[in-house]
C-alpha cells in the first residue's frame, strides 16, 4: 500500500466542513444567479456535498480515525492527527469537539439522510419558488447535525443544535403558499423555542454546579466530590436537559410538534426531521449521558440513578407514540407517531446502561439509527411521491397504489415490515439487538424486564398500522371512481426510494460491520 | 455448500419467477421448484449424518459454520447443517411446494408471477427454518416466513382474507417475540458465547441457568420453557391458541392451505422438539402432565369441532388441529417410539393434509363451493378427485399400509409404555378415541357430499379435473402409500437422532 500520509488534526471534522462548505457554495450561486431555479445545478451541488460528507466519514471510519487500539486499518492511504498511534478520540479546541467513532457513525447518518433528500427533492420541489434557499438551508441544518455529532461541550452542543433547529423551521414553512406548511413551521418554531429555553437554563445549572462546560471536565467534578453541595441543583440541570434533548428526537413529553410538523412540511423534510435529525438529537444525549454524567458517580452525587428517567421515557414514548399511530388515518401522521415510537425504542439504549456495561445497548440504539436512516427515510420520501402524484393523503387514497407503480410499492413493504422489526430487512437486527440488550440489562435490573414487556406489545400493535400500510397498496382495490392516470416516472424520488430500499435489504446480510462499528463506539464512550 | 445452494437458488428463483411475465410464472416456478426438490432428494440419498444436530457423539450432515455478526462478547453465525430429524423436513418442504405450484395452476389467474414468486420465497425460508443452527439465523427464517404467508392469504384468499391474514400475522408475530424473550434470557443465563443451538444445548445440560433478575437458576429454566411453549403451542397449534388457523386455513387460496397445513404447522411441533425437548429433559418430566392434558384436549376438541363444520375445509383444518395434538402426545411421551413417532407424524401429516386440502381445492374449483350441505354425488361427475379424496380421508383415520397408520401406531406404542409421563395409558387410551371421532367426520362428511343422486345447481357443466390437478395428488399419495408400507425409509433416520434426546434426557 500507500505510505500513509498525515493530515491536520482538523481536518477530521471534514465530515460537516464539506457541508458548510456546499451550504456557502449554493449561497454564493444564489447570489450570483437570484432566483434562479436551474434544479441540476443545485440539487446536483447538494447531492455532490452530502455524497462528499458520506464518503470522508466512512473513509475516516475504514481508516480508523479517532478509533481506540492499534487494530484500525491504517493502510488507506493516510491518518488524521495522532490517530495512527492509536490515542483514540481526537479532541479539538481544548476539547470542545471531539471526533471518534460515535461522532463519524452518526455523521455518516446524517449525510445518508442528507443525500437522499436532497435527491427527492429534485422532484418533489419542482415548481416551487427558493430553490437555492432550500438546498442551502438543507445543507445548514445537516451541517448543524453533523457538528452535534462531534460537539463535546454543552455550549457547542447548544450552538450546533441551534444551527440544526434554525434553517429546519425555515424549510418546514417553504411552502409559503401552504398554509398547512406555513402552520406547521410556526408551532415547529414555538415548541423549538420553548424547549430550547429550557435546554439553556439546564445548562446553566449544570454550569453553576460543576463550574464547566466541557463534558469531560463535568465529569471530573462529579466523581471528584466537587459538584456535591449542589446536587439538586445539578439533578434539577440534568432533567432540563432531558427535555430539551426529548424535544429534538420527539419523545415524550416534548412530541406534540412532530405529527404537526411532519404533516404540514414538504415530505423530504419530514424524512430530514425524522431520521437525520432525530439521530443528531440521539447522538448529544448518549454522549452527555455517558461522558458528562456517568452512571455511577452521578448517581452518588444526586442520588438518583438516572436510568430510572430513561426507562420510564422509553416505556411512555414507544407506548404513545405506537397507540397515537395505531389510530391515524392520515399517512404521513401515522408515520410521524411511528417516529415517536422509535424514539422509544432507541431510549432502550440509555435505560438499558448499567454500571459496568451496557455496550451493547448502546451500541443497538446507535444501530437502529442507521437502520432508521434508511427505512423511515424511505417511507416518508414514499409519500413525497404519493403527493407528487397528487394521491390524497389517507390509507383509503392509497388503496391499490400497486397495480399502477408495483416497484416504488414493493419498497414501500419493504420499508413497512422493516420498521415493524420484520426480517429479511435490516430493521429486524437493530429491533431485536436492543430487545436483546435490553434483556442482558435485565439480568442486573429487573425493572428492564417491563421495558421488554412494553416492547412486545407495541410490536405487535406497530405490526398492525404498518401492514396496514402494506394492505391498502397490496391487498386493497382502488376505488374506481379515483383518477390513477398520473404522471410519469419522477427520477430522483424513484432513486432515493430504491436506494433506501436496497440497503434495507443490504444490511440484513452485511450486518456485521456496522454492528462491529456501532459496539466499538459504544464501548469506547462508556469507558473513557 | 449443498444447502446453501439449495437456498440461493430458492431465493434467485422466487426473485426471478417475481419479475416474470404474469402468462409463465406458473411454469416457470414449477420448473425453478424442481431444483431444490432434487437438490434435496440428493441430500437424502448422499446423507452420512449420525446422532443429534445439538447434541454431542454425532456427526452434522452438510454442515457449515462461518461468524456473521459479533454481537459484543457473543457471536451470531451463519450456520447450517441436517440431522435426521430436519433432512425428511426440508425433503417434505421441497415436495410438497413443488405440488403445490402443480395444483395452483388452476385456482390462480390474477397477479400469478407475485404469487408463485412468494410461494417459492417461503420455501425458501422453510427450507431456512429446518436447516439453521443458529438461533438468530433460525429466527430469521421462522419470521421471514410470515410475511409471504400474510400476503398469500391477503391477496388471493376468500372473502374474509384481510381479517385472516392480519389475525394470523399478529397471532404469530406475538408469539414469535414471546419465544424470543424467554430464549434471549436463556442465553443470558447461561455461560454461552455464542447464539449456536448446540452450545446453548450443552450448556444447559451441563449444568443448567445461572440466576437472572433475581429469578434463580431452576426457576429461569422454568419460566423459560413455559414462554416458549406457549410461543410455539401458537404455531403448532393447541387448543386454545388454535383459533387463528381455522380462518387462516379457509380464508387461504388452495396452494397456501396445502403449505400452511403440510409445513407450518411443523415449524411449531419441529420446534418444540428442538427447544424445549431437547435443551429441558428436568422441565419435560415436571410439566409432563399438563402437556399431556393439552395434547389430549387438542385431539379430542380439535376432533368434535371438525364434527361440527359443514364446510370442508374447515373439517380438514380443524382435523389438522387434532393430528398436532397426536404429535405433542407422541411427545410428551418422551418414549423412543413416542418422539420417534411424533416426528414421523410431522412427515406424515404433511403429505396427509396436503393430499386432503389439494382433492377439496379441486372439488372447489369445478364447483365453487366447499358446504357439505350443498354438494351430493359428486363421485358421478369427479371420480378419479373423488376416490383420491377418499384414499387421503382412509390415510387420515389410519388405515393400515398407509402413512397414518404408521405414525399413530408408533406414537400410541410409544405413549403407552411411557415413564416420564403418569398415568400414560389413560392419556393414550382417551388419545385413541380420538381416532374414532376423525372416522365419524370424515365418513359422515363424504356420504353426504360424495355418494348419492347428483344434485348440485350449476349454470355451467361441471367437469372432470385437468390432469395437472390429480397428478401432484397421485404423488402424495404414492409417497402415503410407501411410508406407510416401509416406514423405515425415514424412521430408522428418525430414530437415530431422537435417541440421543432421550439418552442425554435420563430416559431410554
Amino acid at each position: 500500500m500507500i505510505d500513509a500520509f498525515t493530515l491536520p488534526e482538523w481536518a477530521a471534522l471534514a465530515p460537516p466542513l464539506l457541508l458548510a462548505l456546499t451550504a456557502l457554495v449554493l449561497f454564493a450561486y444564489d447570489s450570483i444567479n437570484p432566483r434562479s431555479t436551474n434544479r441540476p445545478v443545485l440539487a446536483g451541488v447538494a447531492v455532490v456535498g452530502a455524497l462528499a460528507s458520506l464518503v470522508t466519514a466512512v473513509w475516516f471510519t475504514l481508516a480508523g480515525t479517532g478509533a481506540d487500539g492499534p487494530d484500525a486499518g491504517y493502510d488507506l492511504w493516510f491518518v488524521v492527527g495522532d490517530s495512527v498511534t492509536g490515542t483514540g478520540a481526537i479532541d479539538l479546541f481544548g476539547g470542545q469537539l471531539v471526533v471518534d467513532q460515535m461522532a463519524l457513525f452518526f455523521m455518516i447518518v446524517v449525510a445518508v439522510v442528507t443525500a437522499l433528500v436532497a435527491v427527492a427533492s429534485y422532484d418533489y420541489m419542482a415548481g416551487h419558488a427558493y430553490q437555492a434557499e432550500y438546498y442551502s438551508l438543507l445543507l445548514l441544518a445537516a451541517t448543524g447535525m453533523s457538528t452535534m455529532a462531534a460537539a463535546n461541550s454543552l455550549v457547542t452542543i447548544f450552538i450546533a443544535l441551534e444551527l440544526a433547529s434554525l434553517p429546519s423551521y425555515a424549510l418546514v414553512a417553504i411552502l409559503k403558499d401552504n398554509r398547512g406548511s406555513v402552520e406547521a413551521g410556526l408551532k415547529y418554531f414555538l415548541i423549538g423555542a420553548l424547549s430550547s429555553a429550557i435546554f439553556v437554563y439546564g445548562i446553566s445549572l449544570v454550569y453553576g454546579a460543576t463550574g464547566h462546560l466541557q463534558l469531560e471536565a463535568i465529569a471530573e467534578m462529579i466523581a471528584t466530590g466537587e459538584a456535591d453541595a449542589y446536587s439538586g441543583l445539578l439533578g434539577l440541570g440534568i432533567v432540563m436537559l432531558i427535555g430539551g434533548f426529548a424535544f429534538k428526537t420527539a419523545s415524550v413529553p416534548f412530541h406534540f410538534w412532530a405529527p404537526e410538523a411532519y404533516e404540514g412540511a414538504p415530505a423530504p423534510i419530514a424524512a430530514f426531521l425524522s431520521s437525520a435529525s432525530k439521530a443528531a438529537g440521539f447522538v448529544i444525549l448518549f454522549r452527555v449521558f455517558t461522558t458528562a454524567f456517568p452512571l455511577e458517580t452521578t448517581t452518588a452525587v444526586i442520588g438518583l440513578d438516572w436510568t430510572i428517567a430513561f426507562i420510564i421515557l422509553a416505556i411512555v414514548t414507544m407506548t404513545v407514540g405506537n397507540f397515537a399511530a395505531a389510530t391515524q388515518q392520515n399517512v404521513k401522521r401515522m408515520l410521524a407517531y411511528s417516529s415517536v415510537g422509535h424514539a422509544g425504542y432507541a431510549l432502550i439504549g440509555l435505560a438499558a446502561l448499567t454500571v459496568d456495561g451496557g455496550e451493547l445497548v448502546l451500541g443497538a440504539a446507535m444501530m437502529h439509527l442507521l437502520v432508521y436512516g434508511f427505512m423511515n427515510t424511505g417511507a416518508f420520501l414514499f409519500v413525497g411521491l404519493a403527493e407528487y402524484w397528487g394521491v390524497g393523503r389517507t390509507f383509503d387514497a392509497y388503496n391499490g397504489l400497486a397495480a399502477r407503480a408495483p416497484v416504488a410499492c414493493a419498497a414501500l413493504a419493504v420499508f413497512m415490515f422493516s420498521l415493524a422489526g420484520i426480517p429479511p430487512f435490516g430493521g429486524f437486527w437493530s429491533k431485536y439487538f436492543l430487545f436483546t440488550g435490553a434483556l442482558e440489562a435485565a439480568s442486573a435490573n429487573s425493572a428492564l424486564l417491563l421495558v421488554a414487556a412494553a416492547l412486545v406489545v407495541n410490536s405487535a400493535l406497530s405490526l398492525y398500522y404498518y401492514s396496514r400500510l402494506v394492505k391498502a397498496v397490496w391487498i386493497n382495490d382502488a376505488d374506481p371512481s379515483l383518477d390513477r392516470d398520473f404522471g410519469g416516472t419522477p427520477t430522483g424520488l424513484y432513486a432515493a426510494i430504491l436506494f433506501a430500499a436496497v440497503m434495507t435489504v443490504v444490511l440484513l446480510p452485511a450486518f456485521g460491520p456496522v454492528a462491529d462499528l456501532a459496539i466499538d463506539a459504544a464501548s469506547a464512550v462508556l469507558v473513557s | 455448500m449443498m444447502i446453501e445452494t439449495i437456498l440461493a437458488v430458492t431465493f434467485a428463483g422466487a426473485l426471478l419467477t417475481f419479475l416474470a411475465p404474469n402468462r409463465i410464472a406458473g411454469k416457470l416456478a414449477f420448473a425453478i421448484s424442481l431444483i431444490p426438490a432434487g437438490l434435496s432428494l440428493w441430500l437424502f440419498t448422499a446423507f452420512d449424518g449420525s446422532g443429534n444436530a445439538l447434541l454431542e457423539g454425532g456427526e452434522l450432515a452438510f454442515e457449515n459454520r462461518t461468524t456473521w455478526i459479533e454481537l459484543g462478547a457473543y457471536e451470531i453465525s451463519w450456520y447450517v447443517g441436517v440431522d435426521g430429524i430436519s433432512l425428511p423436513l426440508v425433503v417434505l418442504t421441497t415436495i410438497l411446494t413443488t405440488l403445490a405450484i402443480m395444483s395452483s395452476w388452476t385456482p390462480i389467474d390474477i397477479r400469478e408471477s407475485q404469487f408463485y414468486g412468494l410461494v417459492l420465497f417461503i420455501e425458501a425460508n422453510l427450507i431456512g427454518v429446518f436447516v439453521a443452527l443458529d438461533f438468530f439465523m433460525w429466527f430469521i427464517f421462522w419470521e421471514a416466513v410470515l410475511i409471504p404467508m400474510y400476503l398469500l392469504i391477503g391477496v388471493w384468499g376468500g372473502p374474509r382474507r384481510k381479517y385472516a391474514a392480519i389475525k394470523f400475522f399478529i397471532y404469530t408475530n406475538v408469539a414469535s417475540l414471546v419465544m424470543f424473550a424467554a430464549f434471549i434470557a436463556l442465553v443470558f443465563s447461561l455461560d454461552v458465547s455464542s447464539f449456536g443451538l448446540p452450545e446453548v444445548t450443552q450448556a444447559m445440560l451441563n449444568g443448567g441457568p445461572d440466576a437472572f433478575a433475581g429469578v434463580a437458576g431452576s426457576t429461569v429454566a422454568s419460566l423459560v420453557f413455559i414462554a416458549m411453549f406457549l410461543g410455539f403451542a401458537v404455531k403448532v397449534p393447541v387448543v386454545p391458541f388454535h383459533t387463528w388457523l381455522p380462518d387462516a386455513h379457509v380464508e387461504a387460496p388452495t396452494p397456501a392451505s396445502v403449505l400452511l397445513a403440510g409445513v407450518l404447522l411443523k415449524m411449531g411441533t419441529y420446534a418444540l422438539l428442538r427447544f424445549n425437548f431437547t435443551m429441558f429433559p428436568d422441565q419435560v418430566e415436571t410439566y409432563a402432565i399438563p402437556i399431556a392434558v393439552i395434547a389430549v384436549i387438542s385431539v379430542i376438541y380439535g376432533a368434535m369441532l371438525a364434527l361440527a363444520q359443514t364446510d370442508l375445509k374447515r373439517i380438514v383444518a380443524y382435523s389438522s388441529v387434532s393430528s398436532m395434538g397426536y404429535v405433542i402426545l407422541g411427545l410428551i411421551a418422551y418414549t423412543h417410539f413416542g418422539v420417534g413417532g411424533a416426528t414421523f407424524q410431522m412427515v406424515s401429516h404433511g403429505l396427509i393434509s396436503g393430499l386432503m386440502f389439494m382433492a377439496v381445492g379441486v372439488i372447489y374449483n369445478a364447483t365453487h363451493t366447499r358446504m357439505v350441505t350443498d354438494m351430493s354425488g359428486m363421485a358421478d361427475k369427479m371420480p378419479i378427485a373423488v376416490g383420491i379424496l377418499i384414499a387421503g380421508a382412509f390415510g387420515y383415520m389410519g388405515l393400515p399400509l398407509m402413512s397414518g397408520f404408521a405414525a399413530e401406531y408408533f406414537i400410541f406404542f410409544g405413549a403407552f409404555g411411557s415413564e416420564v409421563l403418569s398415568y400414560a395409558p389413560v392419556f393414550t387410551a382417551l388419545a385413541m378415541f380420538g381416532i374414532v371421532i376423525v372416522a365419524g367426520y370424515l365418513l359422515f362428511a363424504m356420504q353426504r357430499t360424495l355418494f348419492g343422486p347428483y344434485r348440485l345447481e350449476t349454470d355451467y357443466e361441471v367437469g372432470r379435473a385437468p390432469l395437472h390437478d390429480i397428478a401432484p395428488m397421485f404423488v402424495l399419495l404414492g409417497l402415503i402409500i410407501a411410508l406407510g408400507v416401509a416406514p423405515e425409509l425415514i424412521f430408522d433416520m428418525i430414530l437415530d437422532a431422537v435417541d440421543p434426546i432421550l439418552e442425554f434426557g435420563g430416559e431410554a
